[in-house]
């Protein structure tokens, strides 16, 4: 990818993500009622109205006695220095918290991103154009896994895995095989979507010509599959994994939820619950701001796998 | 959908069916696709109707009866405070499809609005509306949700909007795209040509044909809404329980999963039962239609 061509994909992916954040903060300001009102409740438990006297220390604590205008430079601003304000219900800030929380929540997303792989490839590679049983049985598996929401196949694997057959911890475990189940339960339905666009894809390519001449040359068929098929099929794949990226964090959310890991899920479903907008909002920004980096990046992994990208 | 005309490009619609035609529409429907159409028929009962298939009253509390596992008595099992699991399920269907339902509609609407403009805007209008959509796009559909419930506090009302506006920059993205191949279809030029007025054109022959191929996409939509609404549910930011609504009775059986399987497990797959079956009938819908790929 030539110098320009880098340059012109970066003004684009900071053009969504100041767009991204103006939605953010308009979106915010939607909030019906006083947000000082909001955040003088929350501290005290009691819903009640207050005085102005009360109210003022807080506007001006959060610059809510700003102008609109002055509230949004101030929030751009603070983004483009990583602040992302702080949190109305733990007094810290955003940054902060997320920076501590979302440890577990990566080393999970990134798990299941490994095994929806694995799961995906092997698949594929052993059904695809392999009779018509066997093709069958791997679309259908990966129809329905594709089909299948977090939190119903996460209970079921609990259920089955944890307590009756007690191979692995129940919940709140943070080790290894603790990390089995949660990662399974966010890779399997990802495994689905990877393994139909793959499936197509791979089914293409076993009929191109390079095929029929690596075959003429002697090659065995599990070395067509891998060596020359492969690399062709797992393109959409990829483009896949950029957008799936954010997909599986907010699935991450869910899963967390179910198997009641720590993580950037616990806190952002309390924080929903306790209308804390900085926090839920910072998350939102953050994964924006993922998305548009694993985008960047899958455009720079295709020069990798597909030696034509870089010429273009 | 009665705006849908048969276009001259699509030969679909033509005359009225055939004795010989229905016989072959009969032919070909599979069996996966009898099931679904079952399965489906069944939910949409229980939603007008569900006194009829569950006639006990999905709020009455039995505590001498409560998390009792499935039996003859309780085929499905009973909750924390002795609710019968199947009718709790069979009543919270109206809530759960009119969820569905409602986001599928408001994201259409929104949808139909963004992608229209865009379509038809001309050059700048689309180029702002197209980076707008994009933007949205951005945010899986689940956070944004979040957004919005954080920002209006957690209701039936919120998850409808939260999931219809979270999921519109997809569908807006998609009729954005077949407005553009629409127009500049052959028997749009010719109507042109023909002298009939800008909006005319729009009127009769853009929109119905742009139109077409969201019915596989609205039939798709509802599935995937209810499957979202009820994620929300499910982390405590929709419908408060006991209401009788899948997501709820997700959301108030997770403390129970240890000992009390079925309390997660059975909403759930009614949740899963639906969606897919929605999923079947639309892809079998849009092979008929468009003549696309079996699957």
């Amino acid at each position: 990818m030539s110098a320009r061509g880098v340059a012109v994909r970066l003004l684009g992916a900071i053009g969504v993500l100041w767009a991204a954040a103006t939605f953010t903060f308009f979106v915010q300001t939607l909030l019906p009622g006083d947000r000082a009102t909001l955040i003088l409740n929350q501290e005290s438990g009691q819903t009640i109205k207050r005085t102005a006297s009360e109210l003022a220390p807080i506007n001006a604590k959060y610059g809510f006695d700003d102008s609109i205008v002055g509230q949004y430079l101030h929030y751009l601003g603070g983004l483009a220095r990583g602040d992302l304000g702080s949190s109305y219900q733990l007094h810290e800030p955003v940054a902060r918290i997320i920076g501590d929380q979302i440890g577990p929540t990566i080393v999970l997303t990134v798990t299941a991103l490994l095994f929806a792989w694995a799961i995906s490839l092997v698949l594929t590679i052993a059904t695809a154009k392999r009779g018509r049983v066997r093709s069958t049985l791997g679309s259908g598996f990966e129809t329905i896994a594709a089909g299948l929401p977090h939190y119903w196949l996460g209970v079921v694997l609990l259920v089955v895995f944890a307590i009756d057959l007690k191979w692995f911890p129940v919940e709140g475990e943070t080790s290894l095989s603790g990390l089995v189940l949660p990662a399974l339960t966010l890779g399997i339905p990802l495994a689905g979507f990877i393994g139909q666009v793959t499936r197509d894809e791979f089914e293409k390519v076993l009929d191109q010509p390079f095929v029929t001449s690596a075959r003429a040359r002697g090659m065995g068929d599990l070395g067509v599959r891998t060596r020359h098929a492969l690399r062709h099929a797992v393109l959409p794949g990829i483009t896949l994994s950029g957008w799936a990226l954010g997909a599986l964090f907010s699935g991450a959310v869910i899963v967390e939820s179910v198997f009641a890991r720590p993580g950037i899920g616990q806190v952002l479903v309390s924080a929903a619950n306790a209308r804390d907008i900085p926090l839920v909002s910072g998350v939102v920004m953050l994964l924006a701001f993922v998305y548009v980096v694993a985008n960047l990046l899958v455009d720079l992994a295709y020069t990798v796998v597909d030696p034509r990208m870089r010429t273009a | 959908m009665s705006a849908i005309q048969p276009s001259p490009a699509l030969p679909v619609g033509g005359p009225a069916p055939s004795a010989a035609v229905t016989a072959a529409w009969v032919r070909s429907l599979r069996p996966g696709v009898i099931l679904a159409s079952l399965v489906v028929l069944f939910f949409v009962l229980a939603a007008i109707a569900p006194a009829l298939l569950a006639p006990r009253d999905p709020l009455a509390i039995d505590l001498a009866a409560s998390l009792r596992a499935p039996s003859a008595g309780h085929v499905l099992g009973t909750d924390q405070s002795g609710r019968d699991v199947y009718t709790r399920i069979v009543h919270g269907a109206r809530q759960s499809l009119l969820i569905g339902v409602g986001a599928t509609a408001l994201a259409m609407a929104v949808a139909i609005a963004l992608g229209f403009l865009s379509g038809l805007g001309g050059r700048l209008v689309d180029g702002l509306v197209s980076r707008f959509v994009e933007v949205l796009f951005s945010f899986p559909v689940l956070m944004l949700s979040l957004l919005f419930v954080t920002v209006f506090g957690p209701s039936a009302t919120t998850e409808i909007v939260a999931v219809g506006i979270s999921s519109a920059p997809g569908y807006a993205r998609m009729i954005r795209g077949q407005v553009l191949s629409v127009r500049g279809s052959g028997y749009v030029e010719a109507a042109r040509a023909l002298g009939h007025s800008y909006p005319r054109v729009i009127r009769r022959h853009v929109f119905p044909n742009a139109m077409r191929p969201l019915v596989v996409v609205v039939t798709l939509g509802v599935g995937q809404s209810i499957v979202w609404a009820a994620g929300l549910a499910f982390l405590g930011l929709g419908v408060a329980p006991p209401a009788p609504e899948w997501g709820a009775m997700l959301d108030a059986g997770r403390n129970y999963v240890t000992h009390a399987w079925w309390l997660e497990i059975f909403p759930g797959l009614a949740i899963v039962l639906f969606a897919l079956s929605v999923t079947t009938i639309g892809r079998y819908l849009q092979q008929r239609l468009e003549g696309g790929p079996a699957r």
